[in-house]
Order: C-alpha cells, then sequence, then structure tokens
C-alpha cells in the first residue's frame, strides 16, 4: 500500500518561552515492510542538528530555537510504499538486547491486577507467539476503546482498573503484562490508514519479542498485527520514551498543542 | 562465642615497626600532647578556611560539619605498592573492556561468562547508549576502587566506582595540609608526590575529546549545583584544573554542539566531566523533570559532538551484583589472572545463596545492590538481635536487592585518639584515570572507623580521613 502522511504539530506557548528543545523520532523505520518514498520534517525558525541513528533503528534529530518562542509548527509530510507482515519487523536494524527492555518504568510498573491478566492470558497459550497473542488480546478486552477517558499521564495499571482508554494505554498495559512476565515487550509509535474501525492515525501499539520471528506488533487497540495500513517511526520503553516529539521549554507560561494527521491510500487520490 | 579475630596492624605487630612506618612510631610517641592538640587544631582550621567539609545526606545536623582528619599517614612501601598499581589499573582495563562490550556486540553475555539478564535489566544499564561507542571506547574515565587489606599480603576489591568516585579532593588537600603542618616529615621521607592528579585528569579527559573537536578542547565540569555534598570537590577541580564550573542552565544545545553561555558569549565544550547521575542529565533522553540537566545534550553527545565523563551507562560496571563477575572479566578480555581478589560474595537472588545468608546473617556483612555510603547495610557482629531480624525480614521481601559478604578482618593503622595512639581499621580509595593512557597517582583516600571497633569507615558514619603516603623507590 503506498501511504501519503501529512502531519502537523503545533505548539503555542503563552507567554512565549525561553530555551525551548526538542527531540524528533519522526522518520519511518527502515525495514522490509516499508520502503520511504520520500520524506520531510520541516519546523520553521529550529535550528537543527545532532542526528544519529540509535540503537534501537531509530533516527533522531535535534531542534532548539533561539531567544523566545510564541508558536512551533512541526511540518511532517511523506509517502511510504507499506507491506503487509503480519506484525513481524524483518530486516530492521537494530542492536539493543530485548532483555534491556524487560524493567519496569513509570507507566509499564505492573499492579496485581495486570500481573493476574498477564498469567492468565498465557495460561495453556502455547507457544510464545500464541502467549503474545493471547496477551494482545486479553488486553483489548480488559479495556474498552473509550477515548476522553485517561490522558497522556495514565498509566499502565490506572488504564486497567479504568477498564477504558485509548491506543497508548492499550499499548503500555501490553507492554507491562508482557515485562511482568519477562517478556520483553515495547512501546511503538506510528501512523496508521484507517478506514472506519477505530481511527487514530497517529497511533501506538506494541511489540513483543518473539523468539526465532524477533520483534512482533501488536496492535491491542484493533486486535490486529500491524499490516500495510501501519507506518512504524521508532520505540521506547513506553510513550515519553517512545515519543516522536519530546521537548522541554523554560518557563511559567503555559504549553498548548494541537495535532493534524492524514495517512492517505496514494492510489486513490 | 565467636574469638576476637586478630587484626593486621599495619604498622606493625608485637612491637616490631614494619618498615615504612620506620620513624614515625617515635614520632608520634614524642609528640607532646598539647603540641599534638594545637596541630589537630590546626589542621582543622585549615580545612575551615579552605571550606572542605562533606555534607551528609539524610542525617540532618550540621551540613557543613568537617569530616575529622586524623594527622597519623598510612604508609604503603613502593613494593606494596606496585602490586596495588598493576591490580588497580588491570581492574579499569577490564571495567572499561566489558562497558564497551555490553554497548557493543555482547561478547562476554553470548560467551556465557554473565548472565544478560544481570547486565541488560540492570537499572544502571542505558538503552539509549547501546552501539554508541565514546571517543578511544572509554566509558569510565575515573575509576574509584575500594580496597581493604586483612594481612600483609592480602588485598581484597571491596567495591568499584565506575561513575563519579568522589573524594579525590580529600586526597590532595589532606596531602597538602600534612606538609604544611609537617615539613620536616616530608624531608626526612621519600614520600611519591600526588599533586600532579588535576593535571593528569586535565589531560585525562583532553584525551578522549570528540574527533568533531578542532585544536586544544574545552572541557567543563557538570555539577548539579552547591547544595550537592561534593559541590566543595566540584569546584576545587574545576580550579585545580583551570577548567569552568558550570551547572545545567549554563550549558545550552545548538545544532551538532554543546556551548556554554560566557561574558565573552557562546563558548563550545568539547568535554563535559559531569559530576551528575545518568537519569538527570537531559531531560530529552532520561528522566524529564530533571531541572538540572541540559536538554539535547545527549543527542549531542550520542552524535559525537561532545564527550562525557564518565559515559552515561558506565553505571553498569559498577553494580554489586556486577562485582561477582569481575575477575571473570579479567580473565575473558585481557587474559590474565586477576591481580586483587574479589571478597567472596553471595548473592541472595540466588535460592542457596540466600538460604545460606539468612542462617548467617549474624556474621555477615549485607549491603544493598544499589545502596552507597554505608547506608541500607548491616554489619552483623556489629548488630542487636532487632537489627539482625528487620534485615533478615528485609532480605525475604527482596533477596534480589541484597548481597552479602563475609566480615573482613581490616587491617589497622594507627591513630590519634583521646588515649593517645590506638589502631583503627582502615579502607583505601585509589583514582585510577583510564584516557589515552591508565594512570595512578600513588596514593588514594585511606578512610578510617574513629570509632574503637568499627569497621565502618563511610564518612557519613563517623568515618575519617588520613593521608596516604606510597615510599618512593
Amino acid at each position: 500500500m503506498r501511504l501519503q502522511v501529512n502531519h502537523r504539530t503545533s505548539y503555542t506557548f503563552d507567554p512565549p518561552m525561553r530555551g525551548v528543545a526538542q527531540s524528533l523520532r519522526l522518520w519511518p523505520s527502515l525495514f522490509d515492510g516499508q520502503a520511504v518514498l520520500d520524506w520531510h520534517v520541516d519546523i520553521e525558525g529550529a535550528i537543527r542538528g545532532a542526528n544519529f541513528r540509535d540503537g534501537a533503528g531509530d533516527l533522531i534529530e535535534t531542534a532548539t530555537f533561539l531567544g523566545s518562542v510564541e508558536t512551533v509548527v512541526i511540518d511532517v509530510r511523506g509517502t511510504v510504499e507499506t507491506t503487509d507482515l503480519s506484525g513481524v519487523l524483518r530486516g530492521h536494524r537494530e542492536k539493543v538486547p530485548p532483555l534491556a527492555y524487560v524493567r519496569r518504568g513509570p507507566f509499564t510498573y505492573a499492579s496485581n491486577a495486570i500481573r493476574e491478566l498477564a498469567q492468565k492470558a498465557v495460561a495453556g497459550a502455547g507457544n510464545p507467539l500464541g502467549q503474545a497473542h493471547a496477551l494482545a488480546e486479553a488486553v483489548g478486552e480488559a479495556i474498552a476503546y473509550t477515548p476522553g477517558e485517561t490522558d497522556a499521564k495514565t498509566t499502565a495499571s490506572e488504564a486497567l482498573e479504568a477498564g477504558r482508554g485509548v491506543c497508548q494505554d492499550h499499548a503500555h498495559t501490553l507492554v507491562a503484562a508482557a515485562i511482568c512476565l519477562d517478556i520483553p515487550a515495547r512501546y511503538v509509535t506510528g501512523y496508521l490508514h484507517a478506514e472506519g474501525g477505530i481511527a487514530e492515525a497517529s497511533h501506538a501499539w506494541a511489540e513483543i519479542y518473539v523468539p526465532d520471528l524477533g520483534w512482533v506488533g501488536f496492535d491491542a487497540s484493533n486486535q490486529v498485527c500491524p499490516d500495510e495500513r501501519y507506518i512504524r517511526l521508532g520505540s521506547g520503553f513506553d510513550s515519553i520514551d517512545a515519543a516522536p516529539i519530546r521537548g522541554v521549554s523554560q518557563g511559567r507560561g503555559t504549553e498548548s498543542m494541537s495535532v493534524d494527521v492524514t495517512v492517505l491510500d496514494a492510489n486513490q487520490q | 562465642m565467636l574469638e576476637k579475630p586478630i587484626y593486621f596492624n599495619e604498622m606493625g605487630m608485637d612491637g616490631a615497626v614494619r618498615p615504612p612506618y620506620a620513624g614515625l612510631d617515635t614520632w608520634a610517641a614524642n609528640m607532646p600532647e598539647e603540641f599534638r592538640n594545637t596541630k589537630q587544631s590546626e589542621a582543622e582550621a585549615l580545612f575551615r578556611r579552605i571550606g572542605i567539609t562533606f555534607a551528609v545526606y539524610g542525617e540532618g545536623g550540621d551540613p557543613d560539619r568537617l569530616i575529622p582528619f586524623d594527622m597519623f599517614p598510612r604508609i604503603f612501601a613502593a613494593d606494596e605498592w606496585r602490586k596495588l598499581d598493576l591490580g588497580v589499573k588491570q581492574r579499569a582495563k577490564a571495567l572499561n573492556a566489558f562497558l564497551l562490550d555490553v554497548y557493543g556486540r555482547g561478547e562476554i553475555v553470548k560467551a556465557g561468562k554473565i548472565p544478560g539478564r544481570l547486565v541488560y535489566q540492570n537499572e544502571a544499564y542505558e538503552k539509549a547508549v547501546v552501539g554508541i561507542k565514546p571517543p578511544r571506547g572509554v566509558y569510565s574515565h575515573i575509576v574509584g576502587v575500594d580496597l581493604v587489606r586483612t594481612g600483609p599480603d592480602e588485598f581484597f576489591v571491596l567495591e568499584d566506582n565506575c561513575r563519579t568516585p568522589s573524594g579525590v579532593s580529600y586526597m590532595l588537600e589532606n596531602r597538602e595540609i600534612m606538609m604544611r603542618m609537617f615539613p620536616q616529615l616530608f624531608r626526612q621521607n621519600r614520600i611519591a608526590p600526588v599533586e600532579n592528579y588535576p593535571a593528569l585528569l586535565r589531560r585525562t579527559l583532553d584525551s578522549v575529546a570528540p574527533e568533531k573537536c578542532e585544536g586544544a578542547p574545552t572541557v567543563a565540569i557538570l555539577t548539579p549545583g552547591h547544595f550537592n555534598s561534593a559541590y566543595y570537590e566540584h569546584s576545587f577541580l574545576a580550579d585545580m584544573m583551570g577548567v569552568a564550573l558550570v551547572e545545567g542552565q549554563d550549558l545550552f544545545v545548538k545544532g551538532d554542539f554543546c556551548y556554554m553561555r560566557t561574558t565573552e558569549g557562546p563558548k563550545k565544550v568539547d568535554v563535559i566531566y559531569r559530576r551528575i547521575d545518568d537519569a538527570y542529565i537531559d531531560p530529552l533522553c532520561f528522566r524529564p523533570d530533571s531541572m538540572l540537566g541540559v536538554p539535547g545534550l545527549m543527542n549531542v553527545y550520542r552524535s559525537g559532538g561532545v564527550a562525557i565523563a564518565s559515559a552515561p551507562g558506565a553505571g553498569v560496571a559498577d553494580d554489586k551484583a556486577i562485582y561477582t563477575f569481575v575477575p571473570e572479566m579479567i580473565r575473558f578480555y585481557l587474559g590474565e589472572e586477576p591481580i586483587l581478589n574479589n571478597v567472596p560474595t553471595w548473592q541472595c537472588g540466588k535460592p542457596d545463596d540466600l538460604k545460606y545468608v539468612l542462617e548467617n546473617l549474624k556474621d555477615l556483612v549485607v549491603k544493598e545492590v544499589h545502596g552507597s555510603g554505608g547506608y541500607g547495610m548491616l554489619v552483623g557482629p556489629r548488630s542487636t538481635k532487632e537489627q539482625i531480624d528487620i534485615f533478615y525480614a528485609k532480605i525475604v521481601e527482596n533477596p534480589g536487592n541484597y548481597i552479602a559478604q563475609p566480615t573482613l578482618a581490616l587491617s589497622t593503622c594507627p591513630t590519634f585518639v583521646e588515649e593517645g595512639i590506638a589502631p583503627r581499621h582502615v579502607d583505601l580509595r585509589p583514582y585510577c584515570l583510564v584516557g589515552e593512557n591508565i594512570e595512578l597517582v600513588p596514593g588514594g583516600l585511606t578512610r578510617v572507623a574513629l570509632t574503637e571497633g568499627s569497621l565502618v569507615v563511610n564518612s557519613s558514619q563517623g568515618g575519617g580521613v588520613k593521608d596516604t603516603w606510597v615510599m618512593a623507590e
């Protein structure tokens, strides 16, 4: 599938703030399921640099701004040719040992409820791939997709207790459930071309490490493994570690953000 | 009943004085009490004047309390030091090889010499620097190796400090003050100098400047600020090396590099000797709420625009659970036998070890895997039954968090006390520098447990310090 992405993120600082700095992880991953045809990230007024590919295979770049800043607009545009690999991250070059992901973080700390859910899900689920599917299914069933009930700070444990949440909550909970069983898992960000179903063009899911297959994506929100409708950007321990845009600013003002994303099938244009 | 252990007295046993201490026994014994008291107050006044104090975490009281200084030096003969010198350097080399390996191909794990979970699931293992090769492949540029002695030829390594070992300012100030107060001792004895440590540290830091640095590197020390217990040391080392002392807010990232604000405008920084923990170094990479760090610094570091000493992630080598495997690292990377021994260590995370530890708590020293400074530690033979019971419960609750070691018969060194001169237990922390070369100044920080019979030398637990002499060849 040929997917065309338009992704604009706007930040407004009131009053204007100094020391605005961002770390960007906004480039599609390089693996057998994705071929980047064109990709542009534009930020007016930014000084950019310090770019590199990290051990997890993500391209990272830094943007800073001189003086005080009132607005920052990050424009991402591009086209990616995708192939359905049933979630398997084949051909992805990375160096981080999977075990490095097995550690509890602020978002992925497993409450007793998560632990129970995880243990129950994998009981009788067979091989590691079967267990990973069972975990994703259990998490998707336990947390009903409901926008507006959780926010960016909601942890996996809180989301499970609420029984409602969005893709971020599903991904956190799935990661938490897997790592509490010592199964390596991580948070993944990207885009989704959705027609009907749960539509979040800016999307997040989880990857679970399956021996012999490597990293495999699981989208508990949609109860599928990422296919040709998905574009993968990057990964991390949780939503903060994997964030496509991670920023700080100095000052006591307020920061508001708006995001506008469309992911279209280029062949239907 | 436990027999009272026999401790090795470094000055000598049964009245015979060992060579390095020759003359010091009469020097101390013939010192009139009044003179001694005068000298002691003089030393304290000097320490106050230079401002070297040690604030202690979590103890309240006077944060500007002086760490007690004992005037009786701790002395090594040249041949004793030769072995320590080789042993410490060997260790520093192996620890750095380990770090380069576990952030690279992980050969030691693949070879089955160290369990992957101990390394990769370790809190101190930083995923963010996997695959990043720091300049010259060095992660830990200053390795503080804590040593104890139990006999004439018996030394043990208690732990390694690969992140930001503190205390080197005491090594330098103790010497300075001894030389001012007792110049004749330094005329009568040939004592190897330690004063060149700041110059060596500077050279070490210069030598790890990134490839992108053209010309003479600009070095800065990054401190969390004046409320930090080791702030004095940060400013002292900056002064001695002639480099800037900066806080996070003094640095900023622009493009491919990191700059510091100066009165003459921004200046590119090539090497940062940081004295703040990984977690706080950059809110865009680690803890998002950190106000101490520099936003974007890790991206500049990882793209080769600046060197950071110690390199982020170095802490995985000095973890107490990893410590057990250092002899294995020495064999694996260097193909050598360890010159210095480890203390036998039981990992409470292992069921067999746990059983032994719980059964023998009263004879063991138990430490938290991530603890430091003598906090969260049990010295079995010196604890009440209640204290032991409390620890028993803590260990059972989270065994993986504890290791145990036998109570070592730490050597003693003569020390000035109320009643005159008496033996007190000591340890030693030499500071090994790793850059283009591996260097070790002859000396280190000797800590002394001032309370009679005490084996805990931590300054936070009432320990003092001594000047450490290495006799010149």
